[in-house]
């Protein structure tokens, strides 16, 4: 197994000197923990020498709580999952949902889902780049111009489905209702504004000297164990895997859209920062293409009146903005779920962290834990 | 639901049973880590990542079938099917790209027992905790078994069927009335 | 604060007033400037715990600006922060976190529940690991419902809050007179915290039900 330490860092024990290791829990209450995360760390003066995580302080019971739920009664539950991202989080339910059930989705409905859930990729990852700058120290300034465009995006999904955050707008079939009249010349507006965001943005931060040389060499993730403890997503991709469910599935019809999946080389904080930088340009290429085509038509596909699957398993998963996001469900003839589990990648991704941390500065432990981009909901669910 | 072949594997190990109904392959544990192993390293398949690892509680239940018996009439017999916990593993090959291969390993529901794959997949390390603290099943070969999203001092293990939550939730629980007695017959609150 | 009768339940006459004006003084009651300055310079603390959180944060960035109120900075540490906003579920295992923090808090302090989940367990209510509600270890001052409550919906909480400071008596302020409120830390029993309410700060319901309701069993497949 490869072993992901800091280059030059010596993991036999040092004699001569009496001290001792200095053991501080950071968290659950930090400022850069990203919420209810608990990290104990142990210290040799500032290197870290061993690293225990702790979850668990948002654990809301989400599956037991789906199995005393009909299917579509879930739907809500889902959004609170990655409560950044809730589209995407949707319509991977919505997948495995209807793969129990024969159900036909509209084209348009196919359309408008590739809109929102790309539409969520750019929301999550504007957010996550400024909330690593903010934890390398950048106290606000990025973050507060990640906000600024997430608030434009916000208001189309108002619009579209009533809520800023938890919008429960896709059902098993397609979606629960139509968007309004003008929306998409909106949608369309917004996609033209935004690369005058990322060039400013990218001017910004992606050259900038401190952010290089506080990134770069940082927290190295190598290929294989990437590949082995299951990692997903950008964190995947910045260790050189090309692994995009969206061109290996081809779930929904990302198979009709002409885009490109960039992947680093060296895998260290730098290249998970650039990975998501590179991916919200791929994302609005896929914007640009879904709004030209877009047609007309039903949103809605004949979905049965009572949602009662026959007796069978299914695993339903998608490219979510953080990674693998998959729901595996068995069914057993009742309109509820006898096991619903959701595959978290934030949860899994989190496997590497004491790996890629040893030998690393305390400092450097909060820039590897923002770079893996982790969000608590889906962690603990 | 897999889609990956399964003869292969069947033909490698006897031991191993297809089953039909879910698309898995039922693998007891003591062959678990061998065929994990061979799974990981073979040529075509090369499952060499495991996206999901989860628990399923099945407690004992009555199942009735129908039989053809001695006279040649057909009559419906009720079998005890005793309670069981599977763990299942989706594995996919990065490599090669291609879709998932399902594998249970099946343990009865007092001391539940079964082998752990994370000296093969690293990613089944959280996951299996996991198990372990909301099922019960004590993994074999796991570097690090202990509690993961309940506390240390918590007893049980919630996501059992028949966990009994404590009842703390102030007078009124969601449904109530009317609603409440639909909700304790079973009918659906959607 | 300028304009308008700056010297409130004091029997003054205008004339009398416009002259202190003229030479620079404001006669004031003690209790009406603490309130005005300490509503207006109310500091948060960093305390998101999940959903709620983010649009804790949307209402501190530029479009909604919580700083126009007051809440110029959201302080890290409990020890320099006024205002602890409770936003998000709060889990059994996170409650005697979340209290001891509370403690920590120096006087004067307020609590904002924000979210179903904070005010009452929300969505979330049937948990064997949620608490339903964090009123029942520390006291909340101002409950904000919604889930998650738009921005707008936390700028006017802290103004509900500013109003219920305006109305505080400094002689029977409870941190002039009694010191820093801190309340005991629960522990992890087996299945449950231990106490699993406090009974000074909250206590269950009347039951009008002759028998008890306890949670249904679920069916075994």
């Amino acid at each position: 197994m490869s072993v992901a330490t800091a280059p030059n860092y010596d993991l036999t024990q040092r004699d001569g000197l009496d001290t001792s290791l200095l053991e501080v829990s950071m968290g659950p209450h930090h400022p850069s923990t990203h919420g209810v995360f608990r990290m104990d760390v142990k210290l040799d003066g500032e290197t870290v020498v061993d690293l225990k995580p702790v979850f668990g302080y948002l654990h809301r019971n989400h599956e037991k709580l789906a199995e005393d739920m009909s299917y579509l009664a879930n739907m809500p539950f889902t959004d609170r999952l990655d409560y950044l991202n809730s589209m995407t989080n949707n319509w991977a339910y919505a997948l495995a949902a209807e793969q129990l059930v024969e159900i036909e989705v509209p084209e348009r409905a196919e359309y408008l889902r590739v809109v929102m859930s790309e539409l969520t990729r750019l929301v999550n990852h504007t957010c996550l780049v400024g909330f690593f700058i903010n934890d390398l120290g950048a106290l606000g300034t990025p973050l507060l111009y990640g906000f600024r465009e997430r608030e434009k995006i916000l208001d189309l999904f108002e619009e579209a489905s009533g809520a800023r955050m938890m919008c429960n707008y896709f059902r098993f079939g397609g979606l629960r209702k139509d968007v309004p009249d003008g929306w998409l010349d909106r949608a369309r507006k917004v996609v033209d504004d935004f690369p005058s965001f990322l060039d400013e943005y990218g001017k910004l931060l992606c050259e900038n000297e401190i952010i290089l040389s506080r990134t770069q060499g940082i927290g190295v993730l190598p290929r294989d164990l990437a590949v082995n403890a299951g990692i997903t997503g950008p964190m995947l991709r910045a260790s050189g895997v090309n692994y995009d469910l969206r061109k290996v599935d081809a779930y929904g019809i990302y198979d009709r859209f002409n885009f490109r999946v960039p992947y680093g080389e060296v895998g260290d904080s730098y290249d998970r920062f650039m990975v998501r930088m590179l991916e919200m340009r791929e994302s609005l290429e896929i914007l640009k293409q879904a709004l030209e085509d877009i047609p007309e038509g039903p949103v809605m596909g004949s979905a049965p009146r009572v949602f009662k699957p026959k007796p069978q398993e299914v695993y339903g998963r998608i490219e979510g903005p953080k990674g693998e996001l998959g729901f595996y469900l068995i069914a057993d003839g009742t309109p509820k779920p006898y096991r619903y589990r959701v595959r978290p990648p934030s949860f899994i991704n989190l496997t590497v962290l004491r790996d890629m941390c040893l030998g690393q500065k305390v400092a450097d432990a909060v820039v590897i834990l923002g770079s893996i981009d982790i969000v608590l909901g889906e962690v603990d669910r | 639901m897999s889609e990956l072949p399964h003869e292969p594997v069947i033909q490698q190990f006897p031991d191993v049973e297809w089953e039909e109904a879910a698309g898995a392959l039922v693998v007891p544990a003591a062959k678990a880590p061998e065929v994990a192993q061979w799974l990981h390293d073979h040529n075509t398949l090369a499952l060499d990542y495991c996206s999901n690892v989860t628990g399923v509680d099945y407690l004992e239940r009555e199942v009735k079938e129908k039989i053809t018996n001695d006279d040649g009439q057909e009559e419906t017999v009720t079998k005890t099917e005793p309670g069981r916990i599977d763990v299942v593993y989706h594995l996919y090959s990065m490599r090669n790209k291609t879709g998932p291969l399902v594998l249970k390993q099946r343990t009865g529901r007092d001391n539940a027992e079964a082998a752990s794959l994370t000296p093969v997949w690293r990613s089944c390390e959280l996951q299996e905790r996991e198990i372990y603290d909301l099922f019960g099943v004590k993994f074999t070969g796991h570097p690090d078994l202990r509690r993961i999203l309940m506390w240390d001092e918590f007893e049980g293990h919630p996501m059992r069927r028949d966990y009994e939550e404590p009842c703390d939730y102030e007078w009124e629980p969601t449904p109530h009335g009317e609603v409440l007695e639909k909700h304790k017959k079973g009918k659906v609150i959607a | 604060m300028t304009t308008g009768n700056t010297s409130p339940g004091i029997d003054l006459d205008e004339a009398t007033r416009l002259e202190l004006e003229r030479a620079g003084i404001i006669v004031s009651q003690v209790d009406f400037i603490y309130n005005w300055a300490r509503g207006g310079s109310v500091w948060p603390l960093t305390f998101g715990l999940a959903c709620c959180a983010i649009e804790m944060i949307a209402s501190a960035t530029s479009r909604f600006d919580i700083a126009r109120f007051g809440s110029e900075v959201f302080r890290p540490s409990p020890r320099q922060a006024d205002l602890m906003i409770v936003s998000g579920t709060v889990t059994k295992k996170m409650a005697p976190q979340v209290v001891r923090i509370y403690n920590q808090m120096p006087e004067p302090k307020w609590v904002i529940a924000m979210g179903a989940c904070a005010i009452s367990g929300g969505p979330f209510k049937q948990g064997y690991n949620v608490l339903k509600g964090i009123d029942r270890y520390i006291p909340v001052d101002v409950y904000l419902p919604g889930c998650p409550p738009r921005p707008e919906a936390v700028l006017q909480s802290l103004n509900y809050l500013q109003e219920k400071i305006r109305k505080q008596d400094i002689r029977k302020d409870p941190a002039f007179t009694k010191g820093r409120r801190q309340y005991p830390v629960p522990e992890f029993a087996g299945t449950d915290l231990e106490p699993p309410y406090n009974p000074q700060v909250w206590s269950p319901p009347e039951n009008p039900n002759t028998e008890p309701v306890v949670p249904p069993k679920k069916s075994a497949a």
